[in-house]
């Protein structure tokens, strides 16, 4: 069955449309849906995309996870709703609190654009189920404040309960314990802040990107929400 | 009463903060001496009615719990002042 993914989109995102298409591509059925709305009825699944929510202001998702659609957003993934944050969207769901942990600033203080080499650590969350451990994939970065970080006790329960999906091969940000996503205890809410829908095609200079999105929209498909 | 909340906002201690680092660094490029460390945040003033000093800072607190700060990495200081 064709998987409907709502793409949300605030004031400011800016990754919605590469979101769709690349959802399209894997045989989804995506829209967009504007942070004013305050159900997500119908939907399978929910992608939070990249960009400037809200302008970024106070700090990445700080104001975002006001908007009115965030109480949907939070309802469906308790509800066990697959949910995937991709860089703004991983910061709104920290911010949220749907994710444990924080992005500040890259050591460094430099904006990051380029591919990098992701690892995958675990295939316990809706984006990884269908990977494999140890599977490499190249995923380009895109962001100021990327570097994950979290008291030293979260730290631990995510690794206990292998709830760190992705590490950066060559850590670019200072993420803590080379973090590039993380998921919830039930495995349904993810957050990373590589970019795989930039990664769908050859052309792109990889396709790796599908990897992730394909197992996301296996995982939209067999959710009972 | 009108007051003025200033809302000052750092990181914790122990969060690596770049951007202090950074300004660590120049300052001893500029010359000057005897720079212990630097840690960077950000303020906010807001005004607000509220009946007593005590409710405007409670108040303030609420508001940098909730939107200003970000507890996981930040904390925050606030000093109320009533406005004439």
């Amino acid at each position: 069955m064709t998987s409907r993914i709502g793409v949300v989109v605030f004031p400011g995102t800016n990754c919605e449309h590469d979101a769709v298409v690349a959802l399209d591509q894997l045989g989804a059925d995506a829209s967009l849906v504007f942070h004013t709305e305050t159900s997500l009825k119908g939907f399978d699944g929910i992608v939070l995309p990249g960009g400037f929510a809200h302008g970024d202001y106070v700090r990445p998702g700080a104001i975002a996870r006001f908007s009115p659609i965030m109480d949907a957003v939070s309802a469906f993934g308790n509800d066990g709703g697959p949910i995937l944050g991709i860089c703004n969207g991983f910061q709104v769901l920290c911010e949220a609190q749907l994710l444990p942990g924080a992005l500040q600033k890259n050591r460094g203080l430099t904006f990051l654009c380029k591919p990098t080499t992701l690892i995958v650590s675990s295939t316990r969350s809706v984006l990884t189920a269908t990977a494999t451990v140890g599977q490499e994939l190249s995923i380009p970065i895109n962001h100021f404040s990327g570097s994950y970080t979290c008291d030293s006790e979260t730290l631990s329960m995510l690794r206990d309960q292998e709830r760190i999906v992705l590490r950066y091969r060559e850590n670019p940000n200072g993420s803590i314990d080379d973090i590039a996503g993380i998921t919830n205890e039930a495995g349904n809410i993810v957050g990373l802040m590589p970019h795989p829908e930039r990664a769908i095609s050859s052309l792109l200079g990889s396709q790796d990107g599908n990897v992730l999105l394909s197992s996301f929209l296996h995982s939209s498909s067999t959710a009972q929400v | 009463m009108r007051f003025i909340a200033r809302v000052e906002v750092s990181l914790r201690p122990g969060i690596a903060d770049p951007e202090g680092a950074t300004i660590e660094r120049a300052l001893g490029a500029l010359g000057f001496d005897g720079i212990a460390s630097v840690r960077a945040g950000r303020s906010f003033q807001v005004e607000l009615d509220a009946t007593n000093k005590e409710e405007a800072q409670s108040t303030a607190a609420s508001l940098a719990d909730r939107l200003l700060a970000n507890p996981i990495i930040e904390r925050y200081e606030i000093e109320v002042t009533e406005l004439s």
